[in-house]
């Protein structure tokens, strides 16, 4: 019988930094023929059967984690979840050793989030096991990436040429470093937007246009993807108030008609309502909030199965 | 391209499908008295499979005067050798809009070999509902089964050694509507 045959030979998957143009369409690709599983009545396949996955978070999450285990689940692997405050991490057990005790109980998949930049990077040296980076500090967030391309892609029907800002703390944001390294492949124009403070100008040698005035660039833009406000940093002076970086950066419907008619709105959660995006825009009929954490689903199960199937 | 001798040509395609249309009425008239064609539904399987349940509709509408479903079966996620072929498939996707419960469902595939991707089909469909029969319907069936699977509807037996190839090739997907017995 003749098959076709995909090249996909990665084990890992630790950023969109390390990835092709075509590596990324290839996940984009699947994570669309995975979608339709999660509209059956049994929302199930037999792909990762026997598999064990552990999701290794030791930084927290709600979304991550339980798309993770729901993607995990979907393609029927075992899936065991790891948390840091419960675990001997907090005993003074070092990362490798707790990982590698993990594995020596027969894992085939590591999930990991870790507040260490390269903390995956680390694992994939120590453990046989796949390694899936779910957010390595200020680093990557790959699948976060992959979800708010495909979403894009999915709503526009293309990436390349199209218009991306990325509003807000740039600078200590996965999120934003994984979109700009897969958009860019891709072929579009990533513009990064937000306070001076936030924003080093080293992003420019990603390719990136910057800004720090979100009106002067909004009618332009085919996509806002606005990051969330890390609150915890707030009494670190890289802005003045939340209040004044509401007036200045937020996105509300004042603002958005000065956007064209078809902008597509994009947040990866949590929101902080009223800071960085309005209740009105983030519910509006420009907003696919919702719709990219179903989508994360699909292109995390994309991810199990593509890594799962390389020696 | 594989070198070997041409075993079907064009007419004889076009043949064999209006006969498997006619088997696929005849023997569900027989089971059902009232049959009108709304009892019965296609499944194409990935790749071929697809565009012959299409031809197979479109005698098949004909004949019944109704409109009968298709949808199609991508059988990746459900191989049994997943662990083995190395490299990853890729996943085209399964399309079944309809619902399957109480069908009298027509499987279609272009050739008929192990066995085995019927296996993973039927495993697929039952995930989608409880259909009131499964049949199969294969233009070609070219013996070797390693499992315990059997066509209802064959358009031709071809006597073949394990390691040869049948191809089989199709207007929508290869330009050009052909079957080929060669070596590798």
């Amino acid at each position: 019988m003749i098959k076709t045959k995909i090249k996909w030979s990665r084990k890992h998957l630790l950023g969109l930094a390390d990835l092709s143009a075509t590596e990324i369409t290839t996940i984009l690709d699947t994570a669309g023929s995975f979608k339709e599983v999660s509209t059956r009545n049994i929302k199930k396949v037999p792909a990762l059967r026997g598999k064990v996955v552990v999701n290794m978070f030791v930084e927290p999450s709600t979304r991550t984690k339980t798309s993770f285990s729901l993607a995990a689940k979907r393609l029927s692997a075992d899936i065991v979840d790891f948390s840091s405050s419960s675990s001997s991490l907090v005993k003074g057990e070092s990362l490798k050793d707790t990982a590698r005790n993990i594995e020596a109980m027969g894992v085939d998949i590591v999930i990991i989030r870790h507040r260490a930049p390269g903390a995956p990077h680390l694992l994939t040296k120590v453990l046989d096991a796949c390694i899936i980076n779910a957010g390595d500090g200020a680093h990557e967030h790959p699948t976060q990436g992959l979800l708010d391309i495909f979403t894009i892609r999915e709503k526009k029907k293309k990436i390349k040429g199209l218009k991306v800002a990325v509003v807000g703390d740039i600078l200590h944001s996965r999120v934003a470093r994984s979109n700009i390294w897969g958009l860019t492949k891709l072929g579009a124009q990533v513009i990064a937007v937000g306070p001076s403070t936030l924003i080093p100008d080293e992003f420019k040698e990603l390719g990136v246009k910057i800004s720090y005035n979100i009106d002067e660039v909004l009618p332009e833009l085919d996509v806002i993807n606005i990051l969330r406000i890390q609150m915890e940093r707030q009494n670190t002076n890289l802005f003045p108030s939340t209040r004044e970086y509401a007036r200045i950066f937020g996105i509300n419907s004042e603002r958005l008609k000065k956007a064209k008619k078809d902008v597509l709105i994009l947040h990866p959660g949590p929101i902080n309502r009223g800071v960085e995006i309005t209740p009105e825009v983030a519910d509006g009929k420009h907003s696919a909030i919702l719709e990219q954490v179903t989508n994360g689903l699909a292109v995390r199960m994309a991810v199990l199965y593509l890594v799962s199937g390389v020696k | 391209m594989i070198k070997g001798k041409k075993i079907l040509s064009p007419g004889q395609i076009k043949t064999l499908i209006q006969q498997l249309a006619h088997s696929i009425l005849s023997q569900n008239k027989k089971s059902n008295s009232t049959l009108t064609g709304t009892s019965l539904a296609l499944i194409g399987i990935h790749k071929r499979g697809i565009p012959l349940a299409r031809r197979l509709q479109t005698a098949l509408n004909q004949k019944t005067k109704t409109d009968i479903p298709l949808g199609w079966l991508d059988i990746t996620l459900y191989r049994d050798d997943l662990e083995t072929i190395g490299h990853v498939p890729v996943v085209k996707g399964t399309k079944i809009e309809f619902d399957l419960t109480d069908k009298n469902i027509i499987l279609v595939d272009d050739v008929l070999f192990t066995g085995r991707t019927i296996r993973s089909a039927l495993d697929e469909l039952i995930d989608f509902g409880r259909p009131r029969s499964i049949q199969l319907a294969v233009l070609v069936d070219r013996g070797h089964r390693e499992l315990p699977i059997q066509a209802d509807y064959i358009g031709q037996t071809i006597e073949t050694k394990n390691n040869e190839i049948v191809d089989v090739k199709l207007t929508e997907t290869d330009g050009v509507d052909e079957v080929w017995l060669g070596k590798k």
